[in-house]
């Protein structure tokens, strides 16, 4: 609620302020608690765990974990890059095809705007479900252990391509008419009108799009066999269910198994698959904030 | 003749169309071909629910079996338990999701300090952006059964480790907490950007009658948020059929001991084509899925077009 400055302050007022405190910093401290205690698990000593179990505080820093994971798992960085891989060949192909359709949609002098939209929008309605897709992407599409099996299926979303369309509703139609005027052919006023208008747009899609990809594990588990091609989170939630965890890591180096810290490498990988997103969040929240609150109002 | 005038004029409108907008339909058709090939091209590929799949023959080349795997999934009594399930995880979801979200909104608007507000929005929303594996893990390090954060506090208060992995009925909590803790920041902003455009007069109003802050709350700012609200519910009823994979999977896995409390239409789909290989059951499944969903749809349309005409989706 909005505040109303020099009020005097009722009991009931100050009563409902200190709950909205309390309960607040509560649930806050909630949504932190896992992140820590997996910070923290991955710097323990596998002994440790192994005895005691996780700790929020460990008895002893170690650094083994991460030791074991940069020196030895080629693995790891295979994961690593693929996931790259898809986060900007899909992100940016995605942000081509949607704002170019967008831009499309948007404009009124092109006729079939409303029917395209509808194609578009009766997808969300109905869907021919997992199984019809999975033939046709392994048996007609052949697809099967490729990269673009990951990419392909969440490039384009149609709530991103309503979301660009109603943020270039705002870009006003005058401009387009003075750029035809000028001899501005249709992908030139996208390409130099309308894309460097549209930068908090893409940079909203973008973020959710490369989110989306960065998370990616699900069509990796359907359609990846190559380890190699193995999706960062695939991977890791692999070696959380795996308890040979030696068969994910390198082979290379010849380690006691004994002394392999198997506990504490699952944390420390969880720990270099969510990295990225804690560095940046700070920065980008601001960006998912306006994303939610248009993508709130009808797309 | 008419008819076939029609059709000329309509025809030649469509190729006058494109020749004169061709940059356009250029610019549009790879988004159409995408939706064309992995959605409309799908459709038809349901019909795989109606026979008995065989690869080598392909959907069409199968035998027609006609609603027999929907009889097989009707007297075994699978598609009841896993609609029962999904129907109330959702129920709980959209109905306590909501709920809880409307109440943090308000007492996040309530709030005075700006650096409090803006800190606890960032770490309320952190948890939507994790991808649901590292949920997974989050729960293997709380709940396992030798090393889990939950089982050491358990240990060095003297008492008994639980083996939460072997107790289905002790998932419906975890299921349903960790969505919540993973979609309550998400919505809460939804519902604060309403309060926020609520017009300030009308609070300065009702401050110099004397309404008191909760009689603000309970009389103006939560009928303000009624139609964010009904809508955000009828819309969560039209998919309330389609389920939370990603949750439900990365918590449960192949744990078959905890399916009976958490086994969801879409890991039942999932199981059949990945474990069992019965594409024609799992089809059934999701055909059966994909039709309640429309349906569903199509039904909350209409009741949001009768209650707010405006809001409604087509």
């Amino acid at each position: 609620m909005v505040q109303i400055h020099n009020q005097k302050e009722d009991f009931g007022s100050i009563f409902i302020k200190a709950i909205s405190y309390f309960c607040i910093a509560c649930f806050a401290l909630a949504c932190l608690f896992p992140f820590v205690l997996m910070i923290s698990s991955s710097f323990m000593n596998e002994q440790e765990i192994i005895r005691e179990g996780y700790k929020l505080i460990p008895s002893e820093f170690s650094l083994k974990a991460y030791e074991m994971l940069i020196n030895n798992s080629t693995a790891l960085y295979k994961a690593y890059g693929v996931t790259i891989f898809i986060t900007v060949v899909g992100t940016a192909l995605g942000l081509f095809m949607m704002s170019m359709a967008g831009f499309v949609l948007n404009r009124k002098d092109f006729k079939y705007r409303n029917f395209f939209a509808f194609l578009i929008y009766f997808t969300t309605l109905f869907a021919g479900g997992l199984i019809p897709s999975y033939i046709l992407m392994v048996k007609y599409l052949h697809l099967k252990d490729s990269l673009f099996a990951m990419i392909l299926p969440g490039v384009v979303g149609a709530w991103s391509i309503f979301l660009m369309r109603n943020f270039m509703k705002a870009i006003p139609d005058s401009l387009y008419e003075s750029a035809t005027i000028d001899g501005a052919g249709d992908f030139m006023i996208y390409w130099r009108i309308f894309i460097p208008l549209a930068i908090p747009s893409l940079a909203t899609v973008g973020l959710f799009s490369a989110l989306g990809f960065w998370n990616e594990w699900y069509n990796g588990m359907l359609y990846i066999q190559t380890p190699d091609k193995y999706p960062l989170q695939y991977f890791l939630q692999r070696m959380i269910n795996q308890t040979n965890v030696q068969a994910l890591i390198n082979q290379g180096v010849v380690i006691d198994a004994g002394e392999l810290p198997t506990q504490s490498i699952k944390m420390a990988t969880a720990v270099l698959a969510t990295g990225p997103i804690i560095l940046l969040y700070p920065f980008l929240q601001r960006y998912f904030i306006t994303g939610l609150t248009i993508g709130a109002v009808k797309g | 003749m008419d008819v076939i005038t029609k059709v000329k004029l309509h025809s030649g409108n469509i190729v006058q169309e494109v020749l004169k907008n061709k940059v356009l339909f250029l610019m549009l058709s790879p988004v159409i071909l995408y939706f064309i090939i992995f959605h409309y091209l799908v459709m038809p590929g349901a019909y795989v629910a109606f026979v008995d799949y065989n690869i080598s023959k392909g959907i069409f080349g199968s035998d027609f079996i006609g609603l027999k795997n929907f009889e097989f999934l009707i007297k075994n009594g699978d598609l009841w338990n896993i609609t029962k399930n999904t129907f109330l995880y959702n129920f709980v979801f959209l109905a306590l999701g909501n709920v809880i979200q409307i109440v943090f909104a308000i007492m996040l608007s309530e709030i005075a300090a700006k650096w409090f507000k803006k800190i606890t929005q960032s770490v309320l929303l952190l948890p939507h952006f994790i991808s649901m594996v590292i949920v997974g893990v989050f729960a293997y390090n709380l709940f396992n059964y030798n090393t889990g954060f939950i089982n050491t506090m358990l240990t060095s208060l003297g008492l008994e480790r639980y083996e939460f992995y072997s107790d289905p009925g002790i998932w419906v909590y975890i299921i349903v907490a960790f969505k919540i803790w993973s979609a309550t920041g998400y919505g809460m902003i939804v519902y604060l950007a309403t309060i926020t455009g609520i017009n300030h007069d009308l609070y300065e109003a009702a401050y110099m009658d004397g309404a008191s802050r909760w009689q603000r709350i309970r009389y103006m700012t939560l009928p303000m948020l009624k139609p964010t609200f009904i809508l955000l519910l009828l819309f969560g009823l039209g998919g309330i059929l389609k389920g939370s994979f990603d949750l439900f999977y990365n918590l449960i896995g192949t744990n078959s001991v905890l399916y009976p409390h958490t086994d969801i239409i879409d890991t039942y789909v999932f199981r059949s084509l990945v474990g069992q290989f019965n594409f024609s059951m799992g089809a059934a499944v999701g055909f059966y899925q994909s039709l309640f969903g429309l349906l569903l749809v199509l039904t909350v349309n209409l009741i949001v077009r009768k209650i707010e005409p405006d809001s409604a989706l087509f």
